[in-house]
């Protein structure tokens, strides 16, 4: 049954399985094991975030294509559900609306860069994907009667998925019984189902064709496989989930802005969060998406406490400030590299 | 003689300023092993991947069972029946025996009386079935990249180099395999470095240099004529 659920790709390493699983049961049970408005953002950005990095690894890690455009679908998608909302009102089917239109759009667009790309070296793509994923920032930086410019789009979501919405009364567990806590398992259930089916996708005969043209593409070729067709197809599934992605979080915030979908920061994180976990394995999204996030959000708090209780010591404190969480963030993100140069997931498997 | 299996009329082959191939005419007859032999770097690898298609023909063509297939994209080379063992093996390494054999099967499933056939042929292949194909030694990667190739039936192989660099044992392993895939009744064109090999296994006989073809023949014309070695490849096959 699990086999099935996970497509036969077990995690292989009893530290991995054990962590994964206390991942799972610590999204799953998020509301109720950490009842704050801020731990519960975390655990819904943990959710989303693993779909999109999982969706970028299967265009690197699997495919061996890289990519500065998953900001840009993951955007896509983003702006999709606002546009929606916006305009067709609030309700589940505007969201769906946005959500499929989104993708369909970011597909569409991979589509079209990928056909002019890929035919040639790996990196004129990247280099492609850097040029059109820049210019459609600026396009809804400029657009702003339809964008909303720099501000970005608040808008609204149905009313069932908003705090105001009491599904039961009273509590369950100590949690209010609202349309919040609907909106954190339609997040939560989107993003388990979104990553299973990559999980079906990596693992199909699909996915392993792609991991021949990774390693060897005039081998796949000389095989018989049309390895441009490949990676187009790749780039099209990973741009249409990772606009999913976006949706998601657009849902999630009820807000859509350039900075919080479509910025080169993002990107970055991206790219940090597939190396840290490891490429080539989705339970890699999961582990580095996860420490990324929790370091990204909680990492000056615990500087914070750390600096207090060193309050006394000379040099230290000032090292330990909080506000020097990003200095701390990328030597944990150099030392995860020089441990862990396969990932986490690779090292643990080989272990 | 029936119509052959390949023909090169003419080939050029260029890869970026250097003129590799200057005119190759090559015959590779039915249910034959054709030996392409000749010094290093005399464009015998260059000959195989234009076949294939990895590298352009920019003039000259080359006929598959009378079909020209000059031009066309390397994966319908493959489909057309051509199976090919680059020098380089070619593995995927991340992947496991058996799914380097199942993408290998392009037409569908594997078929498990030929799958039982290459484990009689290569045994190693069945031992590590389910390892990555990249913790293997170097004489079980090229086994499985030459099973890889007889996976399903083709109307031409093209074998460059599979005894290099192998222990006599496994050069043994891989003389019988290609054996047996001709008494199947296969075409093969092979380029080999071993002239015990080349002598063994060749039914006709090619010898490149610098780009062209310069003689072509039986094997056994080959073999039986020293000063012909010598003039050809500058070396005697007796010494080997």
């Amino acid at each position: 049954m699990l086999k099935t659920l996970l497509s036969g790709d077990m995690p292989r390493a009893p530290i991995l399985s054990a962590l994964l699983v206390v991942i799972l049961i610590c999204l799953a049970l998020a509301p109720f094991l950490f009842p704050g408005v801020r731990s519960v953002d975390t655990a819904a950005r943990i959710c989303i975030f693993i779909v999109l990095v999982a969706s970028y690894d299967l265009l690197l890690g699997y495919g061996g294509i890289v990519s500065f455009a998953h900001t840009m679908f993951f955007g896509l998608g983003a702006y999709g559900v606002a546009l929606a909302s916006t305009h067709l009102g609030r309700g589940f089917d505007s969201l769906l609306i946005g959500t499929l239109g989104g993708a369909a759009v970011a597909a569409t667009l991979a589509l079209v860069i990928g056909l002019f790309s890929l035919r040639v070296r790996a990196i004129f793509f990247a280099m492609i994907t850097l040029a059109v994923a820049s210019a459609v920032a600026v396009l809804v930086s400029q657009l702003s009667g339809l964008t909303g410019g720099e501000d970005g789009l608040s808008f609204k979501i149905p009313r069932a998925l908003g705090p105001a919405f009491k599904f039961a009364d009273g509590e369950i567990f100590g949690v209010k019984a609202n349309g919040k806590l609907l909106k954190y398992y339609l997040i939560f259930g989107a993003c388990l189902i979104l990553f299973l089916l990559m999980l079906r996708i990596v693992n199909s005969p699909f996915g392993r064709v792609l991991q021949s043209i990774r390693e060897n593409d005039f081998r796949a070729e000389a095989i018989g496989y049309r390895v441009v067709h490949y990676r187009v197809a790749a780039t099209c599934l990973s741009a249409a989930i990772a606009a999913c992605a976006g949706a998601l979080y657009a849902i999630w915030l009820r807000y859509v802005g350039p900075d919080t979908t479509l910025s080169m920061e993002i990107m970055i994180d991206i790219l940090l969060m597939v190396v840290i976990g490891g490429m080539g394995t989705m339970y890699g999204a999961v582990i580095g998406a996860t420490l990324f996030v929790l370091a990204q959000n909680y990492l000056q708090n615990l500087l914070s406490l750390a600096g207090d209780s060193v309050a006394t010591l000379p040099l230290l404190p000032d090292l330990l400030n909080a506000d020097r969480w990003l200095l701390w963030l990328g030597v944990l993100f150099i030392l995860s590299v020089y441990f862990f140069p396969t990932g986490i997931v690779g090292r643990l498997r080989n272990n | 003689m029936s119509d052959p299996i390949l023909k090169l009329e003419g080939v050029f082959t260029n890869i970026a300023q250097y003129h590799i191939l200057q005119g190759v005419d090559l015959t590779v007859p039915r249910g034959e092993v054709t030996m392409l032999l000749g010094r290093n770097g005399v464009g015998k690898t260059t000959t195989l991947r234009t076949i294939i298609g990895h590298w352009r023909a920019h003039q000259g063509r080359v006929l598959l069972d009378g079909t020209d297939i000059t031009g066309l994209p390397t994966p319908q080379i493959a489909r057309a029946g051509i199976g090919f063992v680059p020098e380089d093996m070619g593995i995927f390494a991340d992947l496991t025996v058996e799914e380097n054999m199942i993408l290998a099967a392009v037409s569908g499933p594997i078929d498990q009386t030929r799958l039982q056939w290459l484990f009689t042929v290569f045994p190693a292949l069945e031992t590590f079935w389910k390892k990555d194909a990249g913790t293997l030694s170097g004489g079980q990667k090229q086994m499985l990249s030459i099973a890889r190739a007889m996976i399903e039936e083709r109307t031409l192989y093209l074998i460059d180099e599979p005894t290099k660099g192998l222990a006599p044992a496994i050069i043994t392993t891989m003389a019988r395999a290609i054996k047996e895939l001709k008494a199947q009744g296969a075409s093969i064109l092979l380029v080999e470095q071993n002239f015990a090999v080349a002598k063994a296994l060749g039914d006709s006989a090619n010898v490149m240099d610098d780009g062209r073809m310069i003689w072509s023949g039986r094997m056994s014309e080959l073999t039986e004529d020293t000063a012909l070695q010598e003039r050809l490849m500058g070396l005697s096959m007796e010494a080997h």
